[in-house]
């Protein structure tokens, strides 16, 4: 294959990865921010936690894959972008581990204050990638202020303010509603009443606020930036399988509803990606050179032995990822959580409070 | 001061960090999916306490590897972008890899480990921890195999036109001699670490005389003992061979191990030095004569090069091109480097030793000495293993890649000392505080012992209306 077709190809690959991270975090990010809105008791709380804690590893994967793979597909791209949105990227590292940690952690003590630091700390942590990945799309499809060094190196001469520009942040807002309202859904595909109730219904309401953002960012994007006609097409796409996951959530069809949701991040994903070829980081004033694929790209060697080593390994991944997810299949009942206290680390004493505790409360209830 | 050393502390700090973890990681997700095996052949409880227990220190561990791992991903990019736009060609291949073939299979079947007791039949459940075991030590030689290739630059031309270095062999890349030695070395130095680790914890639990753990505890203190006493054996054959290589890839590092200033021929090996802290004027200095030769070469007369004769050397091969100022590394560090990952993982096996011997047939022993070691016994290995890096890595010095790429011209040059800085003070702060939350959990894991009443988790499969046995 020609170094065109390969650099289109892994183009498209670096789309597909995002998608993936998109659809899979996108639901976990979600659920992990309405942990307190949904989550009204601990019982709650702990069977909202069990429904991510087979997944949630694996599909942050998808993310440390996507860089991965500008790493050896676009060295440039990845040295410029990720050299260039330093603060943005610091926040969204320190906002990934907070959040890692904390699934593991909270319920290792029983004690409430514990509890509640870790879960604000998940809250934090899934509400800042949720939000900033959208902030860094935003600017990647507007454009930056680049520089070729002259030596094959780019330089992004911007600051961080500049990433601040209200096109951007209504593309933070976008991927902050979609992905809370796919939270939703997932929550109610898998569990079951009252909180599958009430996560549909808030799905509900989520999805409207979210249609409004998504097609403002979406068609500012396209009459601004795009440049090309084609890329309506995923805009359109993306809008009416919102909608219709909306009506599939109202009439009780969550799961209809989450694969209409994914159907919307993958072509909405795909539509911004599509603006943005033939560059990896246009220049916002468009008149100046950007860097495009053709000067991001690694060789052709690489690129021919990279595309063997995806083309293997991606479909193995897939079916264990669907395995696993079909395994865990079931819906998560609070009720089977009997003893909300169970597994932690506490000392006698402690749990001997936390005894009194929960029995005070039932007396009084 | 100046971003290059910001930058460079900064990986430092977040990477040793980061290897904390890691080969507690590797060496406990093969002990514990081997004391599952064992539980799955013979049925014995014993098994199933120290699945469960051990499985949970397992993964108290495990989410710090991981995300600490993220920063790692990503720091190349944020910190070294010059560096990763000049090797990215050859370097972000077997990164890719490692993401996208064990990153998912350790982070899949871990999740299909915790979540699966009850979901999944015995046998099945027994080979997700197998598989993510295998992860992490596939995951361990991708990166070993990028790491190596910044030691011992193969497979790749220089590119002047994009003026980068690109693959002409990726096999080269990935099956060079150093990445395989660095793999047989580092693996070892986990099983060292993940077997004191478990000696020492039984040690203590039979000590403490918990109650319920006895039998348990007498089991694992055997099998972490044998680890470690084993895997301190492996360390040294591996060593010796990487010593080997090193010597013709990297000799200034090897004359910096040893601080020899002058070309010697036989060398002898310094155990400790005491007067100038890089060891050029040494007042007390107890050598084994011999030694270093042997290290070194294979031959018990074998010569080996000074740090004087290769720094004069360099700069007639690297200095037309590069003009640095020198081309010797950190003396004092490599010296004390080499010296501090020997000795702490020695000592760290001889412990293990010990215990097992004070506790064999059924004692219980009560020295208040024993106990200590038990508790020191663990976090041996870590510091081995930080020197192990720290000696490799600062004994590379001044290049980033060797003879290719000094470390100085690898930093973003759009990346202010500032921003720099901030990452720094930001993730030494996060990274202490969790040390503290981390550690807490640990110690309270191994207070609490394991559970004293087993039921076996495969028993009541497909009753729909069962509690759930493990959540979050
Ligand atoms: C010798 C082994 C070794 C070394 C030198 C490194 N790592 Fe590591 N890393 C592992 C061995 C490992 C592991 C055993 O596979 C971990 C430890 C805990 C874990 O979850 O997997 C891991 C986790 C881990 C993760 C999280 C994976 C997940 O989400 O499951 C990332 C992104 C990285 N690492 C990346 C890196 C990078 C970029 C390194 C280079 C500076 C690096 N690691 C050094
Ligand atoms: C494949 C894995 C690794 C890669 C690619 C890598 C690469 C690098 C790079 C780019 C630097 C910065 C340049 C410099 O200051 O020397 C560095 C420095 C350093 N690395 Fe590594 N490293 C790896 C693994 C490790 C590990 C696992 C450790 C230890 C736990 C480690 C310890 C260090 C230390 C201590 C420094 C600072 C050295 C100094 O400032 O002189 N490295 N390494
Ligand atoms: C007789 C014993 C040992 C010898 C001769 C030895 C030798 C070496 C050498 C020569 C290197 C540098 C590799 C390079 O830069 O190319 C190295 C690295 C390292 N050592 Fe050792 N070592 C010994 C024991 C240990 C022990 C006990 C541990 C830990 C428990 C350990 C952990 C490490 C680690 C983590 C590294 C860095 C990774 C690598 O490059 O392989 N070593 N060792």
């Amino acid at each position: 294959m020609s170094l065109e077709t390969l650099q289109i190809i892994w183009f498209g690959l670096i789309a597909v990865l995002w998608i993936g991270y998109f659809v899979l975090e996108g639901f976990d990010y979600g659920v992990g921010i309405l942990l307190p809105v949904l989550g009204r008791t601990e019982r709650e709380k702990r069977a909202l936690l069990t429904t991510l804690g087979p997944v949630w590893d694996g599909n942050e994967v998808w993310l440390l894959t996507a860089g991965g793979a500008t790493f050896a597909a676009f060295p440039t791209w990845y040295a410029t972008m990720f050299s260039g949105f330093y603060l943005p990227l610091l926040l969204i590292l320190v906002a990934l581990i907070l959040r890692g940690v904390s699934f593991e952690y909270r319920s290792k003590r029983s004690d409430p204050q514990w509890r509640r630091r870790f879960d604000a700390m998940i809250v934090i942590g899934s509400f800042v990638p949720a939000l900033l990945w959208g902030v860094a799309f935003g600017n990647l499809v507007r454009g930056v202020t680049v520089q070729a060094d002259g030596q094959g190196g780019w330089i992004y001469t911007g600051g961080f303010l500049d990433l601040l520009n209200p096109y951007s942040l209504i593309g933070g807002l976008t991927t902050l509603t979609l992905f809370l309202t796919h939270g939703a859904v997932f929550v109610a595909l898998k569990t079951t009443n009252p909180l599958r109730d009430r996560a549909q219904q808030l799905a509900v309401r989520l999805g409207l606020v979210a249609a409004v953002v998504a097609v403002v960012f979406l068609v500012w994007s396209q009459l601004a930036y795009s440049g090309k006609t084609w890329t309506w097409i995923p805009v359109l796409i993306a809008a009416v399988s919102w909608l219709a996951g909306i009506a599939a959530n109202f009439r009780g069809r969550e799961g209809w509803a989450f694969i209409f949701n994914s159907v919307t991040l993958a072509a909405a994903v795909s539509a911004l990606f599509g603006m943005l070829y033939p560059y990896v980081m246009p220049n916002v004033d468009r008149a100046l050179p950007g860097m495009t694929i053709a000067d991001a790209s690694s060789s052709e060697y690489t690129l021919t032995i990279m595309t063997w080593v995806a083309l293997l390994l991606t479909p193995v991944v897939l079916a264990y990822q669907a395995w696993t997810y079909w395994v865990f299949r079931q819906r998560v009942d609070p009720k089977h959580i009997v003893d909300p206290y169970a597994g932690s680390l506490d000392t006698p004493a402690e749990a001997a409070e936390t005894g009194a505790r929960a029995r005070e409360a039932a007396g009084s209830s | 001061m100046d971003p290059l050393d910001i930058a460079r502390w900064q990986f430092g700090i977040t990477t040793v960090y980061h290897f904390l973890f890691v080969p507690i990681t590797i060496g406990m997700a093969f002990l514990v999916a081997g004391l599952q095996t064992a539980w799955v052949r013979t049925g014995n409880d014993k098994y199933l306490q120290a699945t469960k227990f051990f499985g949970k220190l397992f993964l108290i561990n495990f989410a710090m590897g991981v995300v600490t791992g993220i920063v790692q991903e990503f720091q190349f990019g944020m910190n070294w972008s010059n560096y990763s736009r000049y090797v990215g060609d050859i370097f972000g291949a077997p990164l890719a890899v490692e993401a996208l073939l064990t990153f998912f299979l350790e982070s899949t079947f871990l999740g299909l480990w915790i979540f699966g007791w009850d979901r999944l039949p015995k046998k099945v459940h027994l080979l997700t921890i197998w598989l993510a075991a295998v992860g992490t030590a596939m995951s361990a030689y991708m990166i070993l195999a990028a790491n190596a290739w910044m030691q011992h630059p193969v497979g790749y031309v220089f590119d002047p036109e994009k003026n980068r270095a690109q693959m002409t062999s990726f096999t080269e890349v990935l099956f060079q001699n150093t990445a395989v030695i660095a793999w047989l070395h580092t693996i070892s130095a986990a099983f060292l670490t993940a077997g004191a680790l478990m000696a020492g914890v039984s040690l203590w639990l039979i000590m403490r005389r918990k109650s319920g753990a006895e039998a348990m505890a007498r089991a694992t203190l055997k099998v972490g003992a044998v680890v470690a006493v084993v895997a301190a054996a492996a360390l040294g054959i591996t060593g010796d061979q990487d010593a080997k290589i090193m010597v013709q890839q990297q000799p200034m590092k090897m004359a910096a191990a040893e601080a020899l200033y002058e070309t010697a021929q036989p060398a002898p090996f310094s155990l400790f030095t005491i007067g100038t802290l890089d060891g050029s004027e040494p007042i007390f200095s107890l050598e084994v004569p011999n030694a270093l030769s042997f290290l070194a070469t294979g031959t018990f007369d074998g010569r080996v090069e000074g740090i004087d004769n290769l720094e004069q050397q360099y700069q007639e091969q690297y200095g037309p091109q590069f003009d640095l100022e020198s081309y010797t590394p950190n003396i004092p560090v490599t010296y004390w480097g080499f010296r501090l990952m020997i000795g702490f993982g020695m000592l760290a096996a001889l412990f293990a030793a010990v215990g097992w011997w004070a506790a064999r047939r059924g004692r219980t022993p009560e020295s208040k000495w024993l106990v200590r070691m038990a508790i020191i016994a663990p976090l041996m290995p870590l510091l081995a293993n930080s020197a192990g890096w720290i000696f490799t890595e600062m004994g590379r010095q001044p290049w980033i890649v060797f003879g290719l790429m000094p470390t100085a011209e690898g930093v973003s040059p759009g990346v202010g000392a500032a921003e720099v800085l901030t990452s720094l003070v930001v993730f030494t702060l996060i990274y202490g505080a969790l040390a503290v939350v981390e550690v807490g959990l640990l110690l309270r894991a191994i207070r609490q012992g394991p559970p004293e009443v087993v039921v076996d988790p495969f028993a009541d499969h497909g009753d729909p209306d069962r509690e759930l046995t493990v959540t979050y």
